[in-house]
């Protein structure tokens, strides 16, 4: 299945719940007037993209029917997926340094999908044939390790552990000289879940990104901040506080199939269009976590305008 | 988003155009709805239901006289809170017991809610509450989920039935229940496994797992961060397999929870608990008071005081009490202060909890929960001498207390300065046990003026 068409079936239900807005909004003769337009964006609005994010679309949409003196309904659809797009910005991927050891430390809130994206990440790297490990920095969670353990023996990458209650710095120290030893080329770091307000938790994210600076001085490190898409605007505040404390390289927006609204990924580039979103979770497969494309998530989440 | 200013500041600053006047005007109105929209919007409360509710808001302000009050913005907020707390005390907030003596509650909803960890909660609230449970995990998908319930009730003295290389939920639920009552136990708390999707194959697995174990109760865990879809979730769960009320967690973050408003109207279905953190004591009964407060980001002052009260140790602060009125308050009382203070969490949550508190401003500030460790380790640098007898701190003492707690002198130094300065102002207040100073003493936290803020 092409990217595109993953997308459109991932978001498949919003695009549905828009298109049937908009069929009720009986757009008069193909003409959008000022009222419609208003229940347009409260429409985005109801697709998590948030009020500051879904004017700023619709300012965009409002400008273009005003310069071209087209208020038509192709038009405006096909102007409104321009608007989406251009704020989610170009395509960014994440990409590894061909040469050197790469760090990923998987960040997130409980229950975004860390360590199930840290598995699915050793298996694509693993079917690349890069050599991969595995460190098991969530000490906290009960069976947090074991069930990272599983997906060790399904990617056959090495994991690098201690025991429950451990110093997350601590593992994360052995695995570089672990990563070292081997001559990995990537390293992923699953971390405890910690909600963004808990400061003393995020300092201990600061710390973990301390030390691999000065342990592996000479390797790229990635933070990854894992945001479940089901989230409302609280992800802008996880967005903002990881990234205070964990310079936050991109983000990975997981759950986007199903019953995410998938709006909160215009909400975060608007709001903070320096992080990049980096991979989307279309589904429960490992092949389903797959490069976020703008224009591919601007096309589905939106109907496709009519053609002739 | 938290970081906005309050809805009380911005419809005040609308307000203050007001005066003057005597009535609201039609326009006066309208840029109230606004800002009350988009708080609630801002706070995740589901379109649809914002719309109604500004409906009834409108309607309860139309006739408000602004002389009423001195302070109309607070007076619309006031009506606001109060339509959102009339939607919130729907139904039941109890968790029901099944009159024959064996209660099954059966947990359900999506990935990453906090099902596994609510299941612990609720067992550990029940057998607080003199009930019997026995847990059960029939996640046959996560990884690992089983062994998680296992770990979480070990501890708690709770047994867990589990079949780990059973891949038959059904059956895994059926044996659970026929095990709950050979050991005669009263409640059986089934935790089943999470989607990503609400689908036909996990309402199926639903279905069939409830008309095996006939649930008293069949309870719907939602995250407090969820956005707009919370509503269709909740009755696409309460179509298909039924739905008698729901938990929400994660409440100890800064998400305000307006998935508990939107679920509220739409499904007419009680909150029974809310989770407010990691642990397993961290589950609150349900006040529709406080989450109106926290929907409209007005801060949350009863959780703080219930905080302060669960992790204040009574009788070290009557001892600390004691030794005040003694003149004996020593860095050793003030290193006891600071853990009482840590227990009860970080700082900025304390902070945070207090309405009118700017949150913008507060995301700005420096409050800092490293000075109170910073605090901490240089009295524990200390030996016990020392820590009673802080004259002897020389000029040597302190540069190896520096060196011990990983500080600098001048950091010891500035400790030291808050020690004397917070001893002095103690004795003012107690002196020598006048009748200002008792009262003082019993009223109040003892030993505020020693927080380093």
């Amino acid at each position: 299945m092409s990217l595109l068409n993953r997308f459109r079936k991932g978001l498949e239900k919003t695009r549905n719940f828009i298109s049937e807005g908009i069929r009720q909004l009986q757009v008069a003769l193909g003409h959008y007037d000022e009222e419609m337009l208003d229940e347009l964006e409260m429409l985005l609005v109801q697709a998590d993209l948030g009020v500051p994010a879904a004017t700023q679309v619709m300012d965009r949409v409002r400008a273009a029917i005003r310069s071209e003196r087209n208020d038509r309904e192709d038009f405006v659809h096909a102007r409104l997926a321009a608007a989406v797009q251009e704020i989610l910005g170009p395509k960014r991927e994440l990409r590894l340094a061909p040469d050197r050891l790469n760090i990923l430390l998987l960040v997130g809130v409980n229950g975004s999908g860390k360590t199930t994206t840290a598995g699915k990440l050793a298996l694509r790297y693993g079917r690349e044939g890069k050599r991969v490990l595995l460190a098991a920095a969530d000490t906290f969670r009960a069976a947090a390790i074991e069930q990272l353990e599983v997906w060790s023996e399904r990617s056959g990458a090495p994991m690098i552990r201690h025991a429950t209650g451990a110093d997350p710095a601590a593992v994360v120290f052995d695995a570089i000289s672990a990563a070292r030893a081997r001559s990995a080329d990537v390293l992923i770091v699953d971390t405890a879940g910690r909600l963004q307000t808990k400061q003393n938790l995020m300092a201990e994210l600061a710390k973990i990104r301390r030390i691999i600076g000065r342990e592996a001085p000479d390797a790229l490190c990635q933070t990854l901040l894992t945001l479940d898409a089901t989230t409302g605007q609280n992800a802008l505040s996880q967005a903002r506080l990881f990234s205070e404390a964990a310079e936050v390289n991109g983000l990975i927006l997981t759950k986007l199939d199903g019953n995410s609204k998938g709006g909160i990924a215009v909400a975060v580039a608007w709001t903070l269009p320096e992080i990049p979103i980096l991979l989307a979770g279309l589904g429960e497969g490992a092949e389903d976590l797959m490069d976020f494309d703008p224009e591919a998530f601007a096309r589905s989440l939106l109907p496709e305008p009519r053609n002739g | 988003m938290a970081l906005f200013e309050s809805l009380t500041g911005r419809l005040q600053a609308i307000t203050e155009r007001m005066r003057g006047r005597t009535r609201v005007t039609e326009q006066d109105l309208k840029a109230m709805t606004r800002e009350i929209r988009l708080a609630l919007l801002e706070a995740d409360v589901n379109y649809q239901v914002v719309r109604d509710l500004v409906a009834d808001i409108n309607e309860r302000c139309a006739g408000m006289e602004v002389m009423e009050s001195l302070t109309p913005g607070q007076q619309v907020v006031k009506y606001v809170h109060e339509a959102i707390v009339d939607l919130l005390s729907i139904g039941n907030n109890k968790l029901a017991l099944s009159p024959s003596g064996f209660t099954v509650i059966m947990l359900y909803g999506l990935q990453g809610s906090g099902k596994t960890t609510m299941a612990a909660k609720l067992a550990r609230h029940l057998k607080e509450t003199g009930r019997r449970p026995l847990l059960t995990s029939v996640d046959v998908h996560r990884p690992a989920a089983a062994l998680q319930l296992e770990i979480l009730a070990q501890p708690l003295g709770v047994e867990v039935y589990s079949e780990p290389q059973n891949r038959d939920a059904v059956e895994i639920a059926r044996n659970a229940v026929a095990r709950a009552r050979y050991l005669m136990r009263d409640v059986l708390i089934v935790d089943t496994a999470g989607r990503m999707t609400v689908d036909n194959e996990l309402m199926d697995e639903l279905k069939a797992i409830a008309a095996v174990v006939k649930p008293t109760q069949k309870l719907l865990i939602v995250d407090a961060m969820i956005g707009q879809e919370a509503v269709n979730i909740a009755l696409a769960f309460d179509q298909a397999v039924g739905l008698d009320g729901y938990i929400m967690t994660k409440l100890d973050g800064d998400a305000r929870g307006g998935a508990a408003l939107s679920i509220a109207k739409m499904t007419g279905k009680p909150i029974k608990f809310i989770g407010t953190g990691e642990r397993v004591e961290d589950i609150e009964a349900y006040d529709p008071e406080r989450m109106a407060s926290r929907i409209l980001g007005m801060g949350d002052v009863l959780s703080l005081i219930e905080k302060a009260s669960r992790h204040l140790d009574e009788k070290k602060a009557q001892q600390t009490l004691e030794r005040l009125q003694k003149n004996q308050f020593s860095l050793q009382d003030m290193l006891e202060q600071f853990e009482q203070v840590q227990k009860m969490g970080s700082l900025r949550d304390l902070v945070g909890m207090i309405p009118g508190v700017n949150q913008k401003k507060l995301a700005e500030t420096d409050v800092d929960d490293s000075i109170v460790d910073r605090n901490m380790a240089i009295i524990r640098s200390m030996t016990p001498r020392e820590r009673e007898n802080p004259k002897l701190l020389n000029a040597s003492r302190r540069r190896r207390i520096a060196l011990g707690s990983g500080t600098t002198v001048q950091q010891v130094n500035q400790l030291v300065n808050q020690y004397e300065q917070t001893a002095r102002m103690m004795r003012s207040f107690t002196g020598g046990g006048s009748k200002r100073g008792r009262r003082r003493g019993r009223g109040g936290l003892p030993g505020m003026g020693g927080f380093p803020f």
